[in-house]
């Protein structure tokens, strides 16, 4: 019965091809403009590392003074260089570290290179394996070398290709800012989407060419980049940036276990206590840990154009969606006298309905492959954007098959209801009107 | 005309009719909203930046090596003046950032040393003495920086210059009412007196944080010194903006090559700096404007098929009337009339609709409330586009022959 079902719809849409047409094209265009707008949406509200990030919490404490307290507000989105150390060295998660965004000038070894900036991270050796980075060559560094100041770098499998050609550059030594770093490992690419560890660059931005010890990165003075925010007597100058009441520091923690979290947090209120006592806090105890996903969650990360052009894009789709049922069901309704006939003949009102259903299910599928080809052509124009986070839109296996259910399921919603009317049609009435 | 009988064949089309309305009232909510969005969009990126546009570029020069702060400052001089020396540049002043840039430097000022509360935001901007002429400023009261009261400082101090020119904007936040040359404000260093006032000088963030302080601007008669570099901002002789901006890069690597002057954004002329800034507004109305396009022509030919379809069920009928007497002009107002009824029924609907939709929006996304001219316009747009859709399948109506009344197919 299906394939008979199927011709009947066919030569339905085939003899008014218009109609057929406004209708692919409707759903069409209301699906292509949903599924560009849900694949950024998507991309954009994604978890940066999948399967890691549940452990991974950003532990935030008030250090600055009663200026402009007002109960209930949150503490300072980073950290001061004191209470960052404090927190490393207290090792009381399982894994943490310290870090802050910065350039570097790179000066070559070859002379065919004029020297250029690389965005750099001053990070405490526990970033490599608390994000999980994937070494091409050699290793991250050790917590001995962050204490002894070590000069060692990790460079990006790009700023490998850029000065080394892409061969193993382990051991090789890197100059910049006029001090000799040795290489000691190349990362493979790796693009957390969001850029989760500083929310002060740009949030979908690529990771860092060039990674030092924090340590290090302090004694060579390299400048330090992101946001500075400080308080009393603070000025924000990077020469007493360790001492000043700036924060100016990420610090991330690693915490397996529920128990454990709970745990840290006592911790973190214990240590502003104690602070306080010290007479270094003024403030109450405010200390929080989100989450990653919180934490990408209290700072809004994906942009609020975005989430708007999503939802403008899903009421262009509901309009598409009355418009198509409006028009099925005046076509429907038109073919009363042909529907009476079948009536007639001994169909019944469910194999009617049936039929009428796979009509707009042909509708729904040629409606979804157009939408889809729109969907990539939107996806296409929003990589051809200036935005950082452009160059990742793409289409995902999931979010093709999202888009094929999307058409379809709504254009047979859509058919419901004219196909429902079409059916209550009396075959007697019908067949005496002709 | 007849209303009653209308109303009758509709209440037979029930669900013909509330689709049609429906998609009338959703297209306006959508619609509505849309035109405000592309009008605040536009709004804002037609804001005026108060300086010479058309003759400006400005050069981001990051130093290689760490020169000590003295230094840095006097590979500065030497930088201005051999920019000032080219043929096709009328001046040139050093800064900390330009209006539209993105980010920069703001600070909280304050008119009392112990005062708690800011009185507003500002924009500050680090200039020498020929950063009003570079700009093209208006100076409205009091008078500009001397040469000898430009300083140069790095991030060691705190900002407090003895002197500083404020905008208009600020001036009227600060003093209403009163004139500020002459009055003392406190930076977040210490105090500084008002010499002088100009027109306008928009702020290097147009985002809608700093939407507070958008004019709010302060002009600091020092050369900030980092030892990551600095911006030039250079004003070009009228018409030679094009020659003059790689011939200044040049000329400042001949004489320094010991920098980096980035390829992609390292020179960019303020028409580049302008079109950077607002991308994203931009992208967003002209988005807005196509969906709004493909929606009232959705629209349209949802009317136009629903309303065929009822002329082609209704042909009987039409014959029976014109055969009664109803002349073709009768048949053409009954449909548009028909379309009318569904239409203001739908206008209704979708402007209460418009403005949750509108309220929605104020609560998630910084949303201004919607103004009811737009509401209007949405409207009086949507009735139009009834009528004009439907007038081709009403004209096929009214043509109808009246013979048709005695067909029985």
């Amino acid at each position: 019965m299906f394939g008979y079902y199927l011709d009947l719809a066919l030569r339905s849409l085939r003899r008014n091809k218009i109609l057929t047409a406004l209708m692919v094209v409707a759903i069409a265009l209301g699906i292509g403009a949903s599924m560009t707008t849900l694949t950024v949406l998507h991309v954009l509200s994604g978890d940066p590392l999948p399967g890691t990030s549940a452990t991974l919490f950003y532990p935030q404490v008030d250090p600055r003074d009663m200026d402009g307290y007002e109960e209930g507000k949150r503490p300072p989105e980073q950290v001061t260089w004191t209470d960052g150390m404090n927190l490393l060295h207290a090792k009381r998660a399982d894994r943490q570290a310290l870090m802050t965004g910065g350039a570097v000038p790179v000066q070559p070894a070859q002379a065919n290179i004029d020297p250029f900036f690389s965005d750099a991270r001053y990070t405490s050796s526990d970033f490599f394996p608390m994000f999980k980075l994937p070494f091409l060559y050699g290793r991250p560094w050790s917590e001995s070398e962050d204490n002894a100041k070590a000069r060692v770098v990790v460079i990006s499998r790009t700023l490998n290709e850029k000065l080394f050609g892409g061969k193993n550059s382990v051991g090789q030594t890197l100059r910049m800012k006029d001090s000799a770093f040795q290489v000691i490992g190349v990362l493979d690419s790796w693009r957390p989407t969001p850029r989760f560890y500083d929310l002060n660059m740009e949030s979908y931005g690529s990771v860092e060419d060039v990674f030092v010890p924090l340590t290090t990165a302090r004694d060579v003075h390299f400048e330090h980049s992101g946001s500075t925010d400080c308080w009393g007597t603070g000025g924000g100058d990077d020469d007493h940036a360790e001492t000043s009441p700036c924060v100016w520091l990420q610090f991330w923690v690693q915490i397996n276990g529920t128990d454990k979290v709970a745990a840290y947090r006592d911790y973190l209120v214990h240590y502003s206590q104690e602070q306080k006592t010290l007479g270094r806090f003024q403030r109450p105890p405010n200390a929080q840990l989100p989450s990653l996903m919180e934490w990408l969650d209290i700072n809004k990360v994906v942009p609020g154009d975005v989430r708007l052009q999503t939802w403008l894009a899903l009421g262009f789709l509901l309009v598409c969606l009355v418009n198509t049922v409006g028009l099925m069901l005046a076509k429907f309704l038109r073919k009363s006298g042909e529907l009476g006939v079948r009536r007639a003949l001994g169909a019944s009102k469910r194999e009617v309905f049936a039929q009428l259903l796979i009509e707009s299910g042909v509708i729904g599928l040629a409606g979804g492959m157009v939408g889809l080809l729109l969907a990539f052509f939107g996806l296409w124009l929003v990589r051809k954007q200036p935005s950082s986070y452009a160059a990742l839109a793409h289409m995902s296996m999931g979010m093709l098959l999202v888009t094929f259910l999307l058409a379809v399921g709504a254009t047979l919603l859509a058919g419901l209801l004219p196909a429902w009317r079409a059916c209550q049609i009396t075959p007697a009435l019908q067949l005496k009107s002709q | 005309m007849q209303i009653k009988p209308i109303l009758s064949a509709l209440r037979r089309h029930k669900a013909g009719t509330f689709l049609i309305a429906a998609q009338i009232a959703l297209t306006l909510a959508i619609v509505c909203n849309a035109l405000f969005i592309i009008q605040q969009r536009v709004a804002h990126l037609s804001e005026p930046s108060g300086i010479d546009e058309a003759n400006i570029f400005v050069i981001k020069s990051e130093w290689v090596g760490a020169p000590a702060p003295d230094q840095a400052d006097a590979q500065m001089r030497e930088d201005l003046q051999v920019l000032r020396q080219l043929p096709g540049v009328q001046n040139v002043t050093p800064s900390n950032s330009y209006p539209l840039r993105g980010d920069g430097w703001d600070d909280a000022i304050r008119l009392k040393p112990d005062q708690v509360q800011d009185s507003s935001g500002a924009t500050i901007y680090f200039a020498d003495e020929n950063f009003l002429d570079t700009l093209d400023l208006k100076l409205i009261a009091g008078r500009n920086f001397r040469a000898e009261e430009i300083g140069h400082m790095d991030l060691r101090y705190k900002l407090a210059p003895p002197v500083v020119i404020i905008t208009k904007a600020l001036a009227e936040k600060l003093f209403p009412g009163e004139t500020a040359v002459g009055k003392t404000i406190y930076l977040i260093g210490g105090p500084a007196t008002v010499i002088g006032e100009v027109e306008l000088l928009q702020a290097q963030s147009v985002e809608h944080w700093a939407s507070e302080f958008a004019y709010r601007s302060v002009i600091i008669p020092e050369r900030l010194n980092v030892s990551l570099g600095a911006f030039y901002i250079v004003r070009a002789r009228p018409g030679q903006l094009e020659t003059a901006m790689p011939a200044a890069v040049k000329a400042l690597f001949a004489h320094n090559p010991r920098r980096v002057i980035n390829e992609d954004d390292g020179v960019l002329s303020f028409s580049d700096v302008r079109s950077r800034a607002y991308e994203s507004d931009r992208g967003m109305a002209i988005l807005m404007g196509v969906i709004c396009a493909v929606l009232l022509a959705v629209t349209a030919a949802g009317i136009v098929g629903l309303t065929s379809f009822w002329v082609g069920q209704r042909r009987k009928q039409i014959g029976v009337r014109r055969a009664l007497g109803a002349t073709r002009r009768d048949i053409l107002n009954y449909f548009m009339t028909e379309n009318l009824l569904i239409s203001v029924g739908g206008v209704l609907f979708g402007a209460v609709l418009a403005i949750a939709i509108n309220l929605w929006m104020v609560t998630r996304f910084e949303m201004h409330h919607l103004s009811m001219v737009y509401l209007m316009a949405g409207v009086a747009m949507l009735l139009l586009l009834g009528q004009g859709a439907v007038l081709a399948p009403a004209l096929r109506a009214s043509r109808v022959p009246p013979v048709e009344a005695t067909r029985s197919v």
